[in-house]
């Protein structure tokens, strides 16, 4: 444990647009620790797919680095070794949309088998029924179309592939996001008990909260392109600092009253996110920052750790404990 | 393992059922199935089902020139004396041969071009693949041909080339509009993602998904192509007599209205029935993948 299986470093991923350049990831920096969940966390245009892409090289980074185990490996996934496109996988949040109907269940599994040369066809038709057996689905699923199956079961399907050259770390693009809530906890439970199996790595990307707190070891959030904090779960929900997180905590729904105790008080949300077209100066959350001052809009804030393994992008976090850089001081 | 192979082909059969229980639904596109298939027959047949076979080719009998038509002749007869209705037999092999020639020509290298450029989007050979076809397609079809026919010397093969060289771009802008959507698509990117070979992506992951749009714009060209082949030879430039090809009947009996009517209008329907049975079919299709579809 606690070496590092993913690095990202000043990660910066520009798009070129008629109406001007995006700047959809902006300078992110985070790790992934073998075996644990990163959960990246953010609104609807924060660049957090953004950022799966470019970590499984669908889009080449603009500036930055992205180390794989410690090897630069930031550049799209045409130009990386073909050893190292085993141990990185994705799971996309459409599952509608992730397997072609146009093949079987069967050619879509074996692919990624042809491809790294894993077995002859036998071994391979094996392994395929090996991998539905694991994913909870019949082995004559393999001869039937995508289009056959219900969302919950293609999503299956789509985690079957991606654990079947047995990956490192998977990225999990809202892998949920698009099913029911009683299928969501069956993928949710899968995925967990193939981390513990496998020894996966997961980054973890989603919109919900309280997902979050279920399943990810760590949690970053993203606005803007940034990343505003990264903090251990518990600390991330006990005692959050930057003012978008205590604005998004006090905005999940709750039901049990034991829920409503730990919540913090309700802030209204104010405004929604701005174009990152545009992104206003200095720290791009003062627009709809409760406790903005002077300094918000002018200065673009440092990542500061205020408590051990708990960093904060904001002014309001000057040098609490010593300032640090990621690389010094991540640990859970 | 067996048993649930044999489910899938069994599955096959029954969506292949399926398809055409639908396709059947439709009675105007089965009336264009209707009609390709009997001018198929004919023109496969044409020496056997043909009344007089060698009035296909050079023969005169002047005793019989410019017959009504009457049961000796049911179509009539030309000024050289020969059988219309054993002509026209004739004339559909070389009206199916120019579609199918013109075709298979055309959709491998118009789609292979197109799944290129559409994959390579933004880059420079979707530039150089696309301006060159927006350079042919800004050329008036016919245009095109009856310039490349009458610097050539009229045939049935220059024809075909001439019409081949000016319909792959409409394969290419077709098939590029298809693959630069699909290419976007999660089931590309996760083949990327694992490593797939450029050619697995393309022809495995993205044609698949282009195959009844092609297969569609076929059956509708067949039509198009065989009617452009004949108003080649409407205009000398195609097949050339004694050929039997329906375009030059057409021009041969243009002389002889209205007097001697059925030396025209017999071949000239002869082409509608085709064109309009090709036409038919590719309606149906349409219909029929639309529904597939969702």
């Amino acid at each position: 444990m606690n070496s590092k299986i993913l690095e990202v470093e000043k990660l910066r991923k520009f798009f070129i647009t008629s109406r001007g350049t995006v700047r959809a990831v902006d300078e992110v920096s985070f790790s992934v620790e073998e075996g644990e969940t990163l959960g990246l966390v953010g609104e609807s245009g924060s660049g957090k797919s953004t950022v799966a892409y470019t970590v499984v090289g669908l889009h080449s980074p603009t500036s930055g680095q992205i180390r794989f185990k410690g090897e630069d490996i930031s550049r799209p996934v045409s130009k990386r070794p073909k050893a190292l496109k085993q141990s990185i996988q994705i799971v996309f949040q459409d599952p509608g949309t992730s397997l072609n109907s146009r093949r079987t269940i069967q050619q879509i599994l074996e692919l990624p088998l042809k491809v790294h040369h894993l077995g002859n066809s036998r071994d391979r038709k094996e392994r395929v029924v090996e991998l539905l057996e694991r994913v909870e689905l019949p082995p004559d699923y393999m001869y039937k179309s995508p289009n056959m199956l219900g969302g919950g079961e293609r999503q299956m399907v789509a985690i079957a592939r991606a654990l079947a050259t047995n990956p490192k770390l998977v990225i999990l693009d809202e892998p949920t996001s698009a099913l029911d809530v009683s299928i969501q906890a069956k993928i949710i439970n899968m995925l967990l008990r193939f981390q513990e199996e496998m020894k996966l790595s997961y980054l973890f990307i989603t919109h919900d909260l309280s997902l979050m707190r279920n399943v990810s070891t760590r949690v970053a959030i993203m606005y803007l392109g940034k990343i505003c904090e990264v903090a251990p779960t518990m600390k991330f929900f006990s005692n959050p600092f930057h003012p978008y997180t205590k604005m998004l905590l006090s905005s999940i729904p709750v039901v049990l009253p034991e829920e409503e105790a730990v919540k913090p008080a309700k802030i209204t949300s104010e405004g929604e996110i701005p174009s990152p077209v545009n992104v206003p100066p200095g720290c791009g959350f003062h627009t709809r920052c409760r406790e903005v001052n002077g300094i918000c809009s002018q200065k673009i804030p440092e990542m500061m750790e205020v408590e051990p393994g708990h960093f904060v992008w904001c002014h309001l976090f000057p040098v609490v404990t010593t300032p640090t850089n990621l690389e010094k001081g991540v640990s859970v | 393992m067996n048993y649930s192979r044999n489910t899938l082909l069994k599955r096959r059969a029954e969506g292949f059922k399926k398809g055409w229980y639908k396709f059947s639904r439709n009675p105007v596109s089965v009336l264009g199935l209707f009609f390709v298939l009997t001018v198929s027959f004919l023109a496969i047949f044409a020496p056997y089902v043909s009344p007089y076979p060698t009035h296909a080719s050079r023969f005169v009998n002047f005793a019989e020139a410019g017959q009504p038509p009457s049961l000796k002749h049911l179509f009539g007869t030309d000024v050289f004396g020969r059988d219309i209705l054993s002509r026209v037999f004739f004339g559909f092999r070389y009206s199916l041969m120019m579609g199918v020639v013109v075709l298979s020509l055309v959709v491998i290298p118009g789609v292979v071009l197109g799944l290129v450029a559409g994959y390579y989007r933004g880059t420079w050979i979707d530039t150089v693949i696309m301006r060159t076809t927006d350079i042919f397609l800004a050329v008036p079809p016919l245009i095109l041909a009856l310039a490349i026919c009458s610097v050539l010397t009229p045939s049935v093969f220059n024809a075909m080339m001439a019409v081949s060289l000016m319909w792959w771009p409409w394969y290419t802008r077709l098939v590029y509009g298809l693959s630069s959507s699909l290419r976007t698509e999660f089931f590309v990117q996760a083949a990327e993602v694992t490593g797939a070979s450029r050619s697995h992506i393309l022809f495995r992951e993205i044609l698949p998904n282009c195959v009844s749009s092609i297969f569609t714009k076929m059956s509708l060209d067949m039509g198009w192509v065989i009617l452009i082949g004949s108003a080649l030879s409407f205009v000398g430039l195609g097949a050339q007599p004694p050929i039997p090809d329906l375009g030059t009947m057409v021009a041969d009996g243009a002389k002889y209205l209205p007097d001697q009517w059925w030396i025209t209008i017999f071949p000239a329907f002869a082409i509608m029935i085709t064109v309009l049975g090709f036409n038919l079919i590719g309606d149906g299709f349409r219909d029929l993948f639309a529904l597939e579809e969702v």
